[in-house]
């Protein structure tokens, strides 16, 4: 989980969520946490276009999107852009 | 052991090794396949020397033709300044296992009576060969790296966390130009991570106080300051003529419009990002691999944009990634090296764990995947300045409070 989302999920780095493909798993972790879904998702349920998500450090938005397939040893990290540099 | 007279032994080292005339080194240096190694001392080559040879004393010899030469079955010329340096030192390759040596006859001085090509080589001063010897040492950098660092220009977008140990190492390093842009004035707050700064210069502008500290640490630099805003209206102005831009700012306005900019100009982007505990580094390296757009299209909206909210930063965070930041603006300047291009290097110092995630470029990207000349740049609302209204995610609203 990105530093800016911890904290709707209990300030867990980490967070375990059930599903296949990676968009079975955002629903399974937004129904858990419902504070994060506006980060994540867009109304029509796609992945909003600042977040992306890695499968095992590849991003799934080149390759098959949500429906990429996650297995029960998948490593997802979910990364909205940051601007920081801090002024 | 008899005593043999330095002449006798002369001839006796001439007798195994291969002589060649001007002539044939000549043809040989048309040809563009043999290794020219200039064995004199370093006053002799900056009097002259052959274009293209490498200049290796014949003291350092054995030590570093393997990084000049790591071929053995390559073709080297030797030349000293008479060709009797060089008869030792094509006897030296020869033990060390190179097969085809030969010493230039008459050595650089018949070279130069015969009238053929040389040329004064531009080298570094003596002042500057201290100063940069660690550099020059290694042999990926040496004294033609360190020459290219010289004549080299890099922009820093913002002398804060990320960009004061970039200045300050880009600076030690010799890179000749560097550029910094930023509107701000030092603050007491920026000093727990802003290393360019100091007490006695709070409210100086940022650039001024900059220049200070890098001038201190290398007098042999210049400094060109722009005490502005990036904005469509300038940013081509500010960044042409750089070779690598090091962006270390701190507001998505300006990551967007510079990276639309840097694809027209066609000028790598160092990126760098910090907040708490995590930071991370890639290269936008224009239409090689993947653009700031292609990883995030869109930016986020303000209640969802973390820098905006402050939610602070340990203060040696930046010093990481403005430092690793450094090291691929180096790199790029100097064509070494496998730089961050489609990866992103993530770093979490809670963990003190380094993650490296793979990005390719998006065919369908709003900017990259058009024609440069139809770029057009925007400038995003400043949504920084705006009020954060009540945000899903606890973390901003406690920051803003």
């Amino acid at each position: 989980m990105p530093p800016i989302l911890r904290q709707a999920v209990g300030g867990a780095r980490e967070v375990d969520a059930e599903g296949s493909t990676v968009r079975e798993l955002l629903d399974d972790l937004t129904g858990r946490y419902p504070a994060i879904k506006g980060h994540l998702l867009d109304e029509g349920g796609e992945l909003n276009r600042f977040v992306n998500v890695y499968v095992n450090n590849e991003d799934v938005r080149l390759g098959n999107g949500l429906e990429t397939e996650v297995s029960p040893d998948s490593t997802v990290i979910v990364l909205p852009a940051m601007a920081g540099g801090q002024r | 052991m008899g005593v043999v007279s330095p002449r006798d032994h002369l001839a006796a080292v001439k007798a195994e090794i291969q002589e060649v005339s001007d002539d044939r080194a000549a043809e040989l240096l048309a040809s563009e396949g043999a290794a020219f190694i200039d064995v004199r001392e370093r006053d002799e080559y900056e009097q002259g020397f052959i274009p293209g040879a490498t200049h290796i004393a014949r003291g350092f010899l054995e030590s570093r033709i393997e990084s000049a030469v790591p071929d053995r079955e390559r073709r080297v010329v030797l030349y000293c300044a008479s060709g009797n340096r060089s008869a030792y030192a094509a006897k030296t390759l020869s033990e060390l296992g190179y097969t085809d040596v030969v010493s230039l006859a008459g050595g650089f001085s018949r070279w130069k009576q015969n009238g053929r090509q040389w040329r004064v080589p531009r080298s570094l001063d003596k002042q500057q060969f201290e100063r940069y010897s660690r550099h020059v040492l290694i042999p990926e950098v040496g004294e033609e790296g360190q020459l290219r660092l010289l004549d080299s220009k890099v922009l820093l977008i913002g002398a804060g966390g990320l960009g004061s140990p970039a200045a300050l190492y880009l600076a030690a390093a010799g890179v000749g130009t560097i550029g910094i842009i930023d509107a701000d004035v030092v603050d007491r707050s920026n000093l727990q991570r802003q290393i360019l700064h100091t007490e006695e210069r709070i409210g100086m502008p940022k650039v001024d106080s900059a220049e200070i500290a890098m001038k201190a640490l290398n007098p042999d630099i210049n400094v060109v300051k722009y005490t502005e805003r990036l904005e469509s209206s300038n940013v081509l102005d500010v960044i042409s003529g750089y070779d690598v831009i090091v962006d270390g700012t701190d507001n998505f306005p300006t990551r967007y419009l510079l990276n639309d900019a840097s694809l027209v100009a066609g000028i790598p982007v160092v990126h760098g990002s910090i907040y708490q505990f995590e930071g991370s580094v890639t290269v936008y390296k224009p239409y090689e691999g993947p653009c700031y757009r292609c990883q995030y299209p869109e930016p986020p909206p303000p209640e969802l944009a973390p820098s905006c909210a402050e939610g602070g930063v340990l203060g040696v965070l930046p010093g990481v990634i403005g430092t690793m930041q450094a090291t691929e603006a180096v790199k790029l300047l100097l064509g070494i090296g496998d730089p961050l291009v489609g990866r992103q290097l993530r770093y979490d110092a809670l963990a003190m764990e380094f993650v490296e995630l793979r990005m390719r470029r998006d065919p369908h990207c709003p900017v990259c995947s058009k024609d440069p000349a139809e770029i057009e740049f925007i400038d995003y609302e400043q949504f920084c300045a705006m009020p954060a209204r009540a945000a899903a995610a606890p973390t901003i609203e406690e920051a803003v409070a």
